[in-house]
């Protein structure tokens, strides 16, 4: 059938009603967010998708290639990249990321229903067509956006890390470290190979692990730091563990934690001074 | 007694075997170090004893074991044994092993073992 409608027939021809239509849908569904992101960059972002549709949108749609994963359709994967890039930066929740891929359904629709509306079974395979594709590319900028999403805190675990386990020399020989959050395996690794590092570094006596910051201390936390006072044993100095308040005390006694060997203080004054007068330091007020 | 080519390096101090383990040894250096260190012992009467491990970057459960051993031999034979140097690395692998060599004694350095052991003062609790 020679000049038949079809979905591509329409994005490669019809390209600026499309996206003038499209444009107004998505303002008229509210996804265009112009507080986050403003109406130019919007407009830009749509024509740059349509285009790289456009481009990839193969002649003749069959079931196969109307595939977002073929290698032809890699600058529409392109595109959507850079969207959810800028998108995740602006705070765009995944709903409309979808609704914005999903505005263009409509004037797709509109535009079919207007050409080919009284041959209703070409209509209904080219109404199938749009809606597997566009379905496709929603579902993707979806997915691209939780994956930027899922980078970003995975950066800011990294950060976290990395000052979560701050050791401090607080006077010759004796070496600090501060526990606050949290005390996952993760980080309990962490705290262990800085303390050592530490150590070493200053040859440090006495090692006090403040955990006053710790909000719950359960089994898991318990073998930790039995682990680390094991360990700073092995490297030759004192593990002193601080910070254990009544409810903490409570808690490891009722769930049958044991701490044996290991010197602990109700909190960081009273495990310096068990430091001090390891290390032979005198310490007095006035 | 066991013969190793390469000997590890013992010298005696005011009473205090001093060892210094200058490379990763294998179990048949460990065991010949272990002949050596209590013919040594004997020998001078030492009442101390102070093996530097700081060279060594692997530590596995037989060298772990062999230690601890070692440091039970000294003391029936009256010689307060301390280890020292232990690397932050080795020190880690040891706990995840479940080894945490609860008889033996450790210090920083050979430094403050010896200060440990000569002055009769007990480093860790």
């Amino acid at each position: 059938m020679p000049n038949e409608v079809t979905i591509s027939s329409i994005i490669i021809n019809d390209y600026e009603r499309v996206l003038t239509e499209w444009l107004k849908v998505q303002s008229a569904e509210g996804v265009k967010r112009t507080d986050l992101v403003s109406g130019k960059e919007s407009e830009q972002q749509s024509r740059d998708l349509l285009s790289a549709m456009a481009k990839a949108m193969p002649k003749e749609a069959t079931d196969d290639n109307l595939d977002l994963a073929e290698p032809g359709w890699e600058p529409v994967r392109d595109a959507l990249e850079t969207i959810a890039e800028n998108r995740t930066q602006r705070g765009v929740s995944t709903t409309e990321m979808g609704w914005f891929i999903g505005a263009l359904k409509q004037p797709l629709f509109k535009i079919l229903q207007g050409e080919i509306g009284e041959k209703p079974r070409i209509l209904m395979r080219e109404i199938w067509n749009v809606t597997r594709l566009i379905d496709q590319i929603s579902l993707h900028a979806i997915e691209t956006l939780v994956s930027k999403r899922e980078a970003i805190i995975e950066r800011q675990r990294a950060e976290m890390t990395e000052v979560a386990a701050p050791v401090v020399k607080i006077w010759d020989s004796i070496v600090t470290v501060p526990l606050i959050g949290t005390l996952d395996s993760f980080r309990a690794q962490t705290v262990m190979e800085n303390l050592l590092d530490a150590i070493v570094q200053w040859e440090a006596e006495v090692a006090i692990i403040d955990i006053t910051g710790v909000s719950t201390v359960d089994t898991m936390v318990a073998q930790h730091l039995l682990k680390t006072a094991a360990a700073v044993r092995l490297m030759g100095a004192e593990c002193v563990i601080c910070g254990i308040s009544p409810k903490i005390a409570q808690t490891v006694v009722n769930l049958g934690v044991e701490l044996p060997n290991i010197v602990t203080r109700v909190d960081l004054e009273s495990g310096l001074a068990y430091a001090f007068e390891r290390v032979g330091v005198i310490a007095g007020r006035g | 007694m066991l013969e190793s080519a390469n000997p590890v390096p013992m010298m005696t101090i005011n009473g205090c075997v001093i060892v210094a383990i200058r490379d990763d040894l294998d179990d048949q250096e460990i065991v010949s170090l272990q002949d050596q260190l209590v013919e040594e012992v004997a020998k001078r009467a030492a009442h101390g004893v102070v093996i530097d491990i700081s060279a060594l970057e692997i530590v596995d459960t037989f060298a772990g074991r062999m230690l601890a051993a070692m440091a039970q031999m000294a003391r029936v034979m009256n010689a307060r044994t301390i280890i020292v140097g232990m690397r932050p690395a080795v020190a880690m692998t040891l706990v995840e092993l479940g080894m945490t060599l609860d008889g033996v004694e450790t210090a920083l350095n050979a430094d403050r073992a010896v200060n440990a052991i000569v002055s009769g003062r007990s480093n860790t609790p």
